[in-house]
């Protein structure tokens, strides 16, 4: 079966089936997420796809008050405000993921290093549907 | 670590303009491109013929989005009157103007050209505060913005992982507000030339006049930590730890080394060019500080043959004030975790023994990104020409200074050393 191509494209996709996916280069064993099509550490071509367990840890985070307009779209705004992360999984490397289930009004409570695990925001905004990468409390 | 690397030959900086910045509801990019230009044109001290100039290279980043008009090189070459001489554009994110820079050193230095006009020009204020977030958002890699992720938003973040590694808070990065507001008001180009302490007493007075009562602010730390005074954008980036929206230009004028003293009998020459580029912020090895600052300050004390000691003041990307605290560690002026321990005692200060951002920085004097890199190559060069009035450093043998411009998350960062042969 012929690999899917390993491109942000796919890496979306595989979000969709709620599948969190690497890279792994076959020449080096070196890891990559969001996967990465060329090994920038062998330059070799040739991957592997490989799914990721999901969990990890908050690695740095923020409370985000000012939305972009695609966010305000899902009902976020100065009075709700949501939180954005980035999350050092347990096989290494680290993506970039909304955060749920903490309270985005109490920052003071979140705490870099806390233990997190994977959940897909499913959303659908004028007939569009789109599924986001998110983590949640242990 | 980057090669040692030099220029094919030396290139002086002879004349620099730019516009006031801040938000001008009656003035377009080149309205403020016009206003740097005049400037630069009396600032040339022996006088200059303007059609000398063999080409422009100028820095914007999105006025494509904001403005929605794009391919700003001819536009300004006709407005300054060089066309048809060249015009080349370039695009770093926030750091645009910087590319400009460089590249016309670079023009100068392989001998093709021996005066070249560089600037940047951005007009952002036209747009909602929303709506110039998702602008700037598209600077951003795009993982970065699926997950939500602001500006503010990314650097908030970097707080996080600096707070939690080091143990630092919010309190003090309110020192390096503070800081840059005192500046400020020395800068009548600045944005907001006001210090925390009257917008305070401002802030107090109409409460009264208002309401009858106000809060009990006894100290600038008091408002900075009242959430009504300083509401969060993204938490643990406050109202005042953001530069404003800004409209605004710069340029300068370069020529080569050989012929700088047909200009002005006071050159400044470029010592040190550093740049880097990022790999975004969740790919970065650490998240309290910024490979590409790290790789462009290397690249740049190699070339000048200078260390961080030798820089006597030095302008840095202060977008949010997480972004100075960083920042001043990657340039090697403090050490990784010692650099809040050192602004805290105010080594920072106009009057410290390190001054950062006399001009008061993106946060007060304004970040019309495009035009940020050459406005902070243009406090350099106005401070080691002595000519910063009552924000001049306070050190008599003034001869080199440097200016770290970033953009993006992190994308893309450059490093410049001038100096005062």
């Amino acid at each position: 079966m012929e690999e899917k191509p390993f491109s942000d494209i796919t890496y979306e996709q595989y979000l969709k089936e709620e599948k969190l996916m690497g890279s792994r280069c076959t020449e080096c064993d070196a890891s990559y997420v969001p996967p990465r099509s060329i090994c920038v550490k062998c330059f070799s071509s040739d991957m592997e796809w490989v799914q990721m367990k999901g969990t990890g840890r908050l690695a740095a985070f923020t409370c985000i008050t000012i939305a972009p307009p695609f966010m305000i779209a899902q009902g976020y705004n100065r009075k709700n405000p949501y939180i954005s992360g980035v999350v050092e999984l347990e096989e290494g490397g680290r993506v970039d993921a909304r955060i749920e289930g903490l309270n985005p009004n109490k920052p003071e409570d979140i705490k870099v290093g806390m233990p997190l695990r994977v959940k897909y925001l499913h959303t659908e905004v004028d007939g569009k549907k789109e599924t986001y990468l998110a983590f949640e409390p242990l | 670590m980057p090669k040692r690397r030099k220029l094919g030959r030396g290139v002086a900086i002879v004349g620099a303009g730019m516009s006031k910045f801040g938000m001008f509801k009656d003035k377009d990019s080149k309205d403020l491109f016009a206003d740097a230009f005049r400037e630069l044109i009396v600032s040339v001290d022996k006088g200059f013929d303007p059609k000398e100039i063999d080409a422009l290279y100028l820095g914007n980043f999105s006025n494509d989005y904001f403005m929605h008009q794009s391919h700003w090189g001819p536009i300004i070459s006709d407005l300054v009157g060089i066309a048809p001489k060249p015009a080349t554009r370039t695009e770093g994110a926030c750091a645009s103007s910087a590319l400009a820079f460089r590249e016309g050193v670079f023009a100068i230095a392989s001998g093709f050209y021996d005066i070249v006009l560089v600037g940047g020009v951005e007009e952002m204020s036209k747009r909602t505060t929303e709506e110039v977030a998702e602008g700037l958002a598209l600077a951003t890699v795009p993982y970065e913005g699926r997950a939500g992720f602001t500006f503010p938003g990314v650097f908030g973040a970097v707080a996080t992982a600096y707070f939690a590694k080091y143990g630092a808070n919010h309190e003090h990065l309110m020192n390096i507000t503070i800081k840059s507001h005192n500046n400020a008001p020395l800068n009548p180009k600045a944005q907001f030339p006001v210090t925390i302490k009257d917008l305070m007493n401002k802030k107090k007075e109409s409460l009264i006049k208002r309401e009858g009562t106000a809060p009990d602010w006894q100290t600038e730390k008091d408002f900075l930590a009242d959430p009504r005074a300083n509401p969060v954008v993204a938490w643990p980036m406050h109202l005042f730890d953001c530069c404003p929206i800004s409209d605004g230009a710069s340029c300068m004028l370069l020529v080569a080394e050989e012929i700088a003293k047909n200009f002005t009998d006071d050159p400044i020459t470029v010592a040190g060019l550093g740049q880097g580029s990022g790999r975004g912020f969740h790919a970065s090895d650490d998240l309290t500080y910024f490979e590409a600052t790290r790789y462009a300050a290397q690249e740049a004390y190699g070339m000048s043959g200078l260390t961080p000691d030798d820089i006597q003041f030095s302008e840095v990307h202060d977008c949010f004030s997480i972004a100075e605290l960083v920042h001043v560690e990657d340039l090697g002026f403090f050490k990784p975790g010692e650099g809040y321990k050192a602004i805290a005692e105010g080594a920072t200060r106009l009057d410290g023994p390190k001054p950062i951002n006399t001009s008061g920085g993106l946060k007060c004097k304004g970040h019309p990104v495009g035009a940020t890199g050459i406005s902070q190559l243009y406090e350099v060069w106005t401070q080691l020409r002595a000519k910063a009035g009552p924000r001049q450093v306070p050190v008599g043998d003034l001869r080199i200074g440097g200016a770290h411009n970033l953009g993006g998350t992190g994308g893309t960062c450059t490093f410049t050393i001038l100096e005062r042969k």
